[in-house]
């Protein structure tokens, strides 16, 4: 372990730090942040000069004063049914419900986050019984509880909130837990292991710094709560009368509800100004805490990213006998900052019927953009734009969603690069394969067509295979079924997304060859965006490589194999000779070699 | 599967041993004096002596807990020592009112979560700020000032629906539904705001997943995708916040019975407690615990079933 890597994790946290000093400014920089903040600060205030502010002891019962309207002398906010202070009950409702608050969030946030930092960082068996433990307590119905051991706790507000504070605890635990594993499994807490520093440095100085900003989210939703459920039962008549609080004081305004509404009013007004304040602070803490993006990114948000024409496109005469037809693709993202970041500039490709194209280039190059923007299925968010793009003839832009749809389940289909996870998982492969079938023929035939496909994809047991979930399935099988689903609609071009990536060597080839046979059968026109020129070497007729959104070069297999123009193609192309020659060297050799690395 | 079911009912069982047990022993063990809150301040203490050995209280407190524990497995809750019902009849008796409001409030739950999470996850915007403004509202009015503000709309100032009381769905059913909507309502804001929110975060997820891209491009329909696919893959996690909300709104029905003068668990609590009624106060906490196991049992076969890889094998 070098210096380097172990100075890294302090960089890492002095760069949260000032992320962190940013939140806080940014909370203050909200204006709904600002005034929860301000609201707060002055109901605590109100509830800590409480002496000071009100003329009257809030349990003080004046019979003059009963019913008495708000403005009266002395008597602000007026007086209750007993003749009682309304100003002086809602400063003193104040200061309980922030106790409640206080033991309430404070009992489930020690609970919470000590047990959570256990059950996180030792994992094990003491995970499993705590994590067991929590989800028991979570299910408790804590209110029956709280009132049936209201008594046994002398009925206080204060105990009952430290009996209800228990049952928030495991809200905190599971937050903690989730995020001190995640923590533990990064490697900088490896990197400060190994530099030695004691189990207790490692969690104050970096687990905690990463479970701060969410616990203290939840710990004000906590503490919400906890005034709402204190307020509840004090409504219902738990606790003692001697200590007014806002929810003796809706109770006794409630059954005063016909004559004098307003004394309703004032208990929940503030009431609602205290869990609003917090549950506003809540919110905007999250919001600074997730940096200064978000507001820009909800501007900039789009919703659909239909096929923009950003120049004239020539008339019809241009198209040709082209299958595909692709001018100027521009494929763009919008960014925090509010640029565009290009992942695809200035694309040009063509397919011809029934011939087999390569798409080539390493991870990022934008080749599988291109694809998906073909098929109209990039996110949403993503713009596209292009001089011309049409599909047998026909332009694909502005085409709206449904007719993009139809061009799908017809005459254009894809192959996914992940076999398992492009399986709905909860429905069979033979219910989600018939699906897009359905619209053109009887569910009979679409059964028979599909099963007479599983039959030809080469899978021993099409009805099996049929009637079983993904899960029940292997994934060079899963890969069988999609291409299954996607030559279904006996489509004129194909767009298969390295078809072999995810599967077995063994396993690769044979649906390579399935491809090229299915290819010849249907004589589609078939886009293969790979990063393997052995691959490509195996199938295509033309190949284009790209890099960075561009296009590098593009021509006819053979000649690209033996002169590449670029020196990026030539690099591409080494890089599969060198897989080549390591295959062919003697098992022994690759063995030592491979001892020698460790 | 089987297994599964025998396992989740063995966790019930102990859940509902644990809690009660915890009950029995913090009551009983409190020393509230409970001849004397029955007697009154004149008693005599040959008076409270002699009703502690009718009611058995002077027993050790081991004995009298395997002899209610016993009581229970038979299923007698024993009797109430102020009006000297049995405990198991009025729990039966206050069942369906409690039960009706509840379950009204489950379905408007449902139902709303499911139309404004599915929507606002498909097509955000306006729908997004709905699902937020009435989740702020839940948090900041609680449930007992969301409760008299629409009792004083509907009830008292427009005079929609009666304000109190509960009529039995036998006798007559707008009668009945009259009498739980509105509480049923108060409920269902405080719900809806967390399982709407669950429901949008689940689909979002679920709608940016391969499977998706993949039925897209075979030309399945938006419909199908958002109300089929991603629905169906949602509804397990949704079904788990359910069953946390189910006992949620369970507990919060005990303020709104209050407000709504509904003779339902709530108020058969509060008078347990107040009194001190022991039995009675063992008798809700059973009960409340039983049907929240019940619930998640329920909520684990759904769960169950709805995922195939537990269901086939």
């Amino acid at each position: 372990m070098t210096v380097n890597e172990v100075t890294q994790p302090l960089e890492v946290s002095a760069q949260e730090m000032k992320k962190r000093a940013g939140a806080m400014k940014r909370l203050l920089r909200n204006p709904l942040g600002l005034s929860s903040v301000i609201i707060m600060l002055a109901l605590v205030l109100l509830g800590l000069l409480e002496p000071v502010l009100s003329n009257h002891d809030p349990l003080f019962a004046s019979l003059q004063h009963i019913n008495a309207p708000a403005g009266t002398d002395g008597w602000l906010l007026g007086g209750d049914q007993f003749g009682r202070d309304i100003w002086a009950r809602v400063l003193t409702s104040i200061n309980v419900s922030l106790i409640s608050a206080v033991i309430g969030a404070g009992v489930g946030l020690v609970f919470g986050s000590i047990f959570g930092l256990i059950a996180g960082y030792a994992g094990g068996r003491a995970d499993a019984v705590l994590s067991w433990i929590f989800n028991l307590l979570m299910t408790f119905p804590s209110l029956v509880l709280v009132m049936v051991l209201a008594p046994v706790i002398g009925s206080t507000y204060q105990g009952m909130m430290a009996i209800f504070g228990l049952f928030l605890a495991p809200g905190i635990f599971r937050l903690v837990r989730n995020l001190v594993q995640g923590v533990r499994n990064e490697l900088y807490v490896d990197a400060a292991r190994v530099a030695g520093l004691s189990t207790r440095r490692i969690l104050s100085r970096h687990v905690l710094y990463v479970v701060r900003g969410p616990v203290v989210i939840s710990t004000v939703f906590l503490a919400s709560t906890a005034i709402g459920v204190q307020s509840g039962l004090a409504f219902l008549g738990f606790g003692s009368t001697q200590t007014p609080s806002f929810g003796s004081m809706t109770g006794d305004a409630f059954a005063n509800i016909y004559t004098e509404p307003m004394q309703f009013v004032w208990p929940s007004l503030f009431l609602a100004l205290l869990s609003g304040s917090l549950i506003l602070f809540g919110n905007a803490y999250r919001d600074a805490l997730a940096g200064p993006q978000t507001v820009a990114a909800k501007k900039k948000h789009r919703r659909e990213a239909p096929h923009e024409a950003v120049t004239r496109y020539e008339p019809d005469g241009a198209v040709g006998g082209g299958l595909l037809k692709l001018r100027n693709l521009r494929v763009s993202y919008p960014q925090p900052d509010g640029s565009e970041k290009n992942v695809v500039e200035g694309l040009s490709l063509d397919i011809h019927p029934g011939e087999i194209v390569g798409l080539v280039g390493e991870s990022g190059s934008g080749k599988t953009q291109t694809a998906f923007s073909i098929l109209g299925l990039l996110p949403k968010e993503a713009r596209v734009a292009a001089d011309e793009m049409r599909l047998a003839g026909d332009s694909l832009i502005g085409v709206s969603q449904t007719q993009m749809r139809k061009l799908r389940g017809g005459v254009i289909s894809y192959i996914p690069q992940e076999p398992m996870s492009n399986l709905d998982p909860s429905f069979t492969v033979g219910s989600q394969l018939m699906e897009g079938l359905t619209k053109a023929m009887s569910k009979a035939e679409a059964k028979q067509t599909i099963l007479a496909l599983l039959e030809r994809v080469g899978i021993a047991d099409p009805a099996r295979t049929f009637n079983s979930y993904p899960h029940q399935i292997s994934g060079g099988m899963a890969q069988r079924v999609l291409i299954a689903g996607a030559v279904a609609s006996r489509p004129k071009l194909l767009i298969a997304d390295e078809p072999t990536t995810a599967l077995d060597v063994t396993v690769q080839a044979e649906i390579l060859d399935l491809l090229r046979e299915l290819q010849g059968e249907l004589g589609m026109g078939v886009l293969l965006v790979t990063h393997n020129f052995g691959v490509v070497a195996d199938l295509c007729d033309r190949v284009v490589v790209m890099r960075n959104g561009h296009l590098v070069e593009e021509g006819g297999v053979r000649e690209i194999f033996h002169h590449p123009s670029q020196e990026y193609t030539q690099e591409l192309i080494n890089s599969i000779l060198d897989e080549d020659t390591v295959r062919m060297d003697p098992p022994v050799v690759v063995a030592a070699q491979a001892g020698g690395k460790e | 599967m089987f297994t599964f079911i025998l396992k989740r009912l063995g966790e019930g069982a102990i859940l509902i041993f644990v809690v009660t047990a915890i009950t029995f022993f913090l009551t009983f063990g409190a020393g509230i004096p409970v001849a004397h809150n029955i007697l009154g301040p004149s008693a005599t203490p040959e008076q409270i002596a002699s009703l502690n050995a009718d009611l058995g209280l002077d027993r050790p407190i081991l004995e009298q807990y395997f002899s209610w524990l016993g009581g229970v497995l038979h299923g007698d809750l024993g009797h109430s020592y102020f009006t000297s019902e049995a405990i198991t009849s009025s729990l039966i008796h206050r069942l369906p009112v409690t039960m009706s409001v509840v379950l009204v409030s489950c379905i408007i739950t449902v139902i709303v979560s499911v139309l404004l999470g599915v929507a606002s996850a498909a097509r955000g915007g306006w729908l997004d700020k709905v699902l937020q403004g009435i989740a702020t509202i839940s948090y900041i009015f609680p449930a007992i000032v969301l409760g008299v503000v629409l009792v004083y709309v509907f009830a008292v100032t427009l005079k929609w629906v009666p304000a109190i009381g509960f009529v039995p769905i036998g006798e007559s059913f707008g009668g009945w539904f009259g009498s739980v909507i509105l509480p049923a309502i108060v409920l269902a804001i405080g719900g809806i705001a967390s399982l709407a929110a669950q429901v949008r975060g689940t689909m979002i997820d679920e709608l940016s997943k391969d499977y998706i891209r993949s039925l897209r491009s075979r030309g399945v329909t938006e419909r199908s995708i958002l109300l089929k696919h991603a629905l169906r893959n949602a509804a397990g996690p949704a079904l788990t916040t359910f069953s946390l909300m189910f006992i949620a709104m369970f507990g919060s029905s005990l303020f709104v019975e209050k407000i709504f003068a509904l003779p339902g668990f709530g108020s058969f609590g509060y008078m347990a407690t107040i009194q001190g009624d022991l039995p009675a106060m063992l008798g809700v906490s059973l009960f409340s615990v039983g049907l929240v196991v019940v619930v998640n049992l329920v909520v684990d076969l759904a769960n169950g079933w709805l995922n195939p890889k537990v269901r086939v094998s």
